[in-house]
């Protein structure tokens, strides 16, 4: 990836990094063992040797800097720049332990979802990316793709569908940073009145898929996009019509009216929340792994969201101010 | 070794037989077409047929070849009808296959030349197909059917042949100085098509590397399926950066319908399998194939700047390519006149 290779650059000659690695998880030795064992090539290599990173000679012909998964650093920058004020201003997003998400190597990110049009993810790529100094791919539903223009700005923000293929070879292959969440359409589509009661995680493939790629899952709780696009209301015979997952009537549009409250937000105060990684000890690159286990997983990693987010909750005493 | 090659009369079979003229453990290399050879070859012997290979038995049987090199699949539904394109791409095949493996034949490998549009391009289409992966929408196009039918002629072949190499290459989009593809004619134009809204990832491969992967898996024993594609991806709109031509927007409704005038004015005719492309586009790991010792000359962007490099000598000096005009009686004088001095006798 040509941006991952710019990194280390811009981490040293930029602001220094702001975190602690000496404050990283402890990790069971065992599963370190087991992950560092040189017969398994469990351990994300950075880059591995292979020809998989473009030709030296590829730098002089390319004129663009768009990458293998359609994301472009430029475009990321010019959208972090008009991004930064919301982020910090509007919904003045606020981390605790940032110093969890791996600095180097393949990591999934799961999040809870919320928001008819889920703010979250832009607040966690901006975050990560402006804080971290990494890029992060968001692996969302396929139907971006099919859509003209906003498809392919959705990839040049680095969007990328949610193929297992594409996760594996995003955390596997390329060592990047995926951000997935489980809940999908589920979560962004619930009621206000079911806010931050998570959903089912669907058939728990992000958890297979990080067994498979040999990398931790990083869980976040994310406080404040509940409140930033509440649905009222829904119509599924409308949503069926359209074949779109839901039609949401949200507090937005009724305040707003039907267009500017289905782009404007309400300042709600942004907390996020980040878990100790899960290290799963189990050998990459597997054909199949045990089902119970990867449900089992998948519902502790579940569990450890509503448990944070509860106590999120506890101690928030306004939405707006935090 | 001694080989026969089929589509002598198109770019890929004249390629492939000057360059297997040139190797020193070929013995025989017989060549197969309806056409004439595209380039001045030296000894393949070069055998018109009708399309379907009726007299392909009788030629597998009389010269006992041990290789054949099918590389007379039509992947360019503009140049050809449908029907004679299921003639070519089906019956063909099937027709060859079946000499192959009939009883007495010496054929011990096949190398089948075949395409990338058997993955189709779909939206919910992983980035990156790997060989054992389906298409995720059934095949629209007539070219895209008949290659699925060729790729299952092939599967059973080499089920019930366990002892013949079967290889089968798919390509992925080629471009190249000589070459004609709805992407390089779609290069060479003034202005170059797009699908507003759209910038899909396409990959590329230059011919050398196609006539390279074919040669390759002639010589060496590489059974199976690959994908051949250049290193690396590139959004549409960097290809046509690169090569230096400005874009102009198709409507992403209705596209089909707004490429027709174009086709009918004879401006450019794109196939619904390159509407597709440029839409969702497609890239392929070729990974495997490396891993089975083939090194690419080129990459993605290696093939697209080589593309833009020829068009610019083309600019300068036109058409660059030397004609050849097959004639039969000047070949024979050379080959087989007492008059002609050989050097070797």
């Amino acid at each position: 990836m040509r941006f991952a290779a710019g990194m280390p650059e811009r981490a040293t000659d930029g602001s220094p990094p702001t975190i602690d690695i000496t404050t990283r998880p402890e990790v069971d030795d065992a599963t370190l063992a087991a992950q560092t064992a040189p017969t398994s090539s469990a351990l994300v290599p950075i880059h591995p040797a292979d020809e998989r990173a473009p030709d030296l000679d590829d730098r002089a012909i390319r004129k663009g800097d768009v990458d293998a998964w359609g994301r472009s650093e430029r475009v990321r920058e010019v959208a972090r720049r008009i991004y930064d004020p919301i982020y910090r201003h509007y919904f003045r997003a606020e981390w605790e332990g940032l110093e969890h998400i791996p600095q180097t190597g393949g990591a999934l990110l799961v999040a809870n979802h919320a928001g008819a049009i889920p703010s979250d993810a832009p607040v966690i790529m901006h975050g990560i990316e402006t804080e971290l100094h990494r890029p992060v791919y968001g692996l969302a539903e396929y139907l971006f793709r099919a859509l003209p223009v906003i498809g392919t700005l959705w990839a040049r923000a680095g969007g990328v569908p949610a193929h297992p293929d594409n996760a594996y070879r995003l955390l596997h292959d390329d060592a990047q940073l995926a951000l997935v969440f489980p809940e999908g359409e589920k979560g962004t589509g619930k009621l206000y009145r079911d806010r931050y009661k998570l959903n089912r995680f669907g058939r728990a493939g992000f958890v297979e898929i990080a067994m498979r790629s040999g990398v931790p899952i990083v869980p976040i709780a994310v406080v404040g996009a509940e409140e930033s696009m509440p649905i009222l209301f829904k119509s599924k015979r409308i949503a069926k019509l359209l074949n779109v997952p839901y039609v949401p009537i949200t507090a937005n549009h009724l305040l707003f009216g039907p267009l500017l409250g289905t782009a404007l937000y309400f300042p709600a105060k942004f907390k996020l929340r980040v878990l100790p990684p899960v290290h799963f000890g189990v050998p990459p690159d597997q054909e199949r792994y045990s089902r119970s286990r990867v449900m089992e997983e998948a519902d502790r990693i579940r569990e450890q969201l509503q448990t944070a987010l509860y106590d999120m909750l506890r101690s928030r005493r306004s939405v707006w101010f935090g | 070794m001694r080989v026969l090659v089929t589509g002598l009369g198109t770019f890929w079979g004249s390629h492939l037989a000057q360059q297997l003229e040139e190797r020193d453990d070929v013995e025989v290399v017989v060549g197969l077409d309806t056409r004439e050879p595209r380039l001045p070859l030296e000894r393949t012997e070069f055998v018109r047929a009708d399309s379907s290979y009726s007299i392909l038995h009788r030629i597998v049987q009389a010269t006992k070849v041990d290789t054949i090199l099918h590389t007379h699949l039509i992947v360019d539904s503009t140049t050809l009808s449908g029907r004679a394109m299921h003639e070519i791409n089906v019956i063909g095949t099937m027709n060859l296959l079946a000499a192959a493996g009939a009883a007495g034949s010496a054929v011990r490998k096949v190398v089948v030349k075949s395409s990338t549009l058997v993955y189709g391009a779909n939206y919910k289409d992983p980035y990156f197909f790997r060989e054992d992966m389906q298409r995720t929408r059934g095949p629209r196009t007539r070219v895209e059917r008949s290659l699925m039918e060729v790729a299952s002629f092939v599967r059973d072949f080499a089920e019930d042949n366990p002892h013949v190499i079967v290889t089968k290459l798919r390509f992925t989009n080629v471009l190249g100085d000589l070459l004609e593809t709805p992407f390089s004619k779609a290069l060479r134009m003034a202005v170059v098509p797009e699908i507003t809204g759209f910038d899909p990832r396409l990959q590329f491969a230059h011919e050398d590397d196609v006539t390279g992967a074919l040669l390759y898996a002639t010589a060496h024993d590489v059974p199976g399926v690959y994908n051949v594609a250049g290193d690396g991806t590139l959004p549409w709109s960097e290809v046509c950066a690169i090569v230096g031509k400005r874009r102009v927007p198709m409507p992403p409704v209705l596209t089909a319908l707004a490429a027709e005038p174009l086709r009918m004015l004879r401006v450019l005719e794109m196939p619904p399998e390159m509407l597709s492309l440029l839409r969702y586009g497609r890239a392929v790991d070729n990974q495997r194939f490396k891993k089975a010792g083939y090194r690419y000359k080129l990459s993605t962007a290696g093939a697209v700047d080589a593309f833009a490099r020829s068009l610019r000598l083309e600019r300068t000096v036109g058409e660059h390519d030397l004609t050849y005009r097959y004639e039969r009686d000047v070949e024979t004088f050379f080959r087989h006149s007492s008059a002609v001095v050989r050097e070797a006798e």
